[in-house]
């Protein structure tokens, strides 16, 4: 169970929420209205006041490092650091075979970074954001560059995840993502969040 | 020795050579004049100047001064680093960083070099140490500026592949690994471009200064070897730890980025 106590976001008021396993909280609002810094906060990527809860863990007390192993953020701009796409991976053939279900070409894995798409380098960051396994998975409009049969597939795999007992924050644009997999919403309005079961 | 000294008039018609620069501006209006104006007399006073200052400190057999102007050189030496970067760290560090760094591998540097190597009598003759200090600070300032520049570049530009990998559990100086390692080989470069270089397409200023001085160019070529290993070790150093230092501010105790700490 992921435990959000007073958390407080530059503009907002502070958040408290509790989200369950299998949970899935999309975050909805204006652009600007503090939804990626809300997942910054929880992966501990900005510094924050308030305290977060995952089982037995505390944010506060858990090294950073740990903390972000269990609760993984995902960026909505992927980012890379070596040449080639493969380097990124630690587990290279578990990535390349999570690739197939999300309509990746095996040879985009051999490739340098800078040859893919915008679409094929947001799945793969999904790809090398999920393949050890994370808890509490936060995505930052995870199909913003992919086209609707692509996006139907990344939201596949999200469900698949979410029945194996992850947790998932989402920040989505799209009203119908927002419907198709929330179980709760949040809604940041006027410097409030609110949140609701879907 | 054979030491020629130059009259004023000799200096006076060597000056006619920068109307070269004047004219060129002026035809091609590059609007150069009025810089060229102020930044020629700036050379001309700071220059004046410093003969005399030297003098002054030469005739002094006192440490103290000797060590008061060294220190006055580095905190220069220090602004000259700020000033030469686009974007710095807050506060205090903006200056210290550069300062504080240059500071403790100048004076090792000098003091092993004269006091160890050179071992004139007295250990503080300034004649030794002002000189040789002001050929290491020189080098190391633009090592770590560039050294700085570099870090501080890098890490904005990259800043979603950092944090890609601080939010894949990456440790704090894992996370940043290739800015820094970017950092430190662009502030390294120079010098070691320079050795590669010397000898052969240029003579080094002290060593051709000691030549017209008189001195036996075997000999001066010894002393530009020193002064090449003595600037070599001292850049690098002075790069790592200021480049180390900086990334150390630049991110937290819980491995986060943090560019909101620059200006």
């Amino acid at each position: 169970m992921l435990k959000v106590r007073d958390l407080k976001i530059h503009g907002l008021e502070p958040i408290s929420f509790d989200l369950q396993c299998g949970d899935v909280l999309v975050v909805r609002g204006p652009s600007g209205s503090g939804k990626s810094l809300l997942l910054r906060a929880i992966a501990d990527l900005d510094e924050t006041s308030g305290s977060i809860f995952f089982d037995q863990m505390s944010k506060n007390d858990e090294t950073a490092g740990n903390w972000r192993v269990r609760v993984r953020y995902l960026a909505a701009e992927s980012g890379w650091w070596l040449e080639r796409v493969e380097q990124h991976f630690t587990n290279v053939s578990a990535a390349r075979s999570l690739g197939k279900d999300l309509a990746l070409e095996d040879k985009l894995f051999d490739s340098p970074v800078a040859h893919l798409s915008s679409g094929e380098r947001q799945r793969m960051a999904f790809i090398r954001a999920i393949e050890n396994e994370p808890t509490v998975l936060l995505l930052d409009e995870p199909t913003s560059a992919l086209d609707e049969e692509t996006g139907k597939r990344m939201e596949d795999k999200i469900g698949f995840l979410q029945k194996s007992g992850v947790i998932l924050i989402i920040v989505t644009h799209s009203n119908e993502q927002a419907s198709r997999l929330a179980t709760h919403v949040l809604t940041i309005k006027d410097g409030a969040a609110r949140i609701e079961s879907a | 020795m054979n030491y020629i000294s130059l009259s004023y008039w000799d200096l006076a018609l060597a000056a006619v050579l920068i109307l070269a620069n004047g004219l060129i501006s002026l035809w091609f209006r590059l609007g150069l004049e009025k810089s060229l104006l102020v930044n020629t007399a700036r050379m001309l006073v700071q220059l004046s100047l410093i003969g005399f200052v030297l003098k002054f400190i030469f005739a002094q057999t006192s440490s103290l001064w000797t060590i008061g102007w060294a220190l006055l050189m580095i905190l220069v030496a220090g602004r000259e680093v700020m000033a030469r970067m686009t974007t710095k760290l807050k506060g205090w560090w903006g200056y210290g960083i550069g300062t504080t760094t240059m500071f403790f591998v100048s004076s090792f540097t000098t003091l092993l070099a004269v006091g160890v190597i050179i071992g004139p009598d007295p250990w503080y003759a300034p004649r030794y140490i002002l000189p040789i200090l002001g050929m290491v600070l020189g080098n190391t300032l633009s090592g770590i500026s560039l050294g700085l520049e570099t870090l501080i570049m890098t890490l904005k530009r990259e800043r979603s592949s950092v944090e890609a990998r601080i939010a894949l559990g990456h440790k704090r100086f894992e996370a940043i690994n290739e800015p820094l390692r970017r950092a430190l080989k662009t502030g390294m470069m120079p010098i070691i471009n320079a050795m590669a270089a010397s000898g052969i397409v240029s003579l080094p200023g002290m060593m051709t200064g000691q030549i017209m001085a008189g001195a036996d160019p075997v000999e001066a070529t010894k002393y530009q070897i020193l002064i090449m290993f003595l600037i070599a070790g001292a850049t690098a150093s002075g790069t790592l730890l200021a480049v180390v230092g900086s990334a150390y501010r630049l991110t937290d105790d819980r491995g986060r980025l943090r560019l909101d700490r620059l200006v």
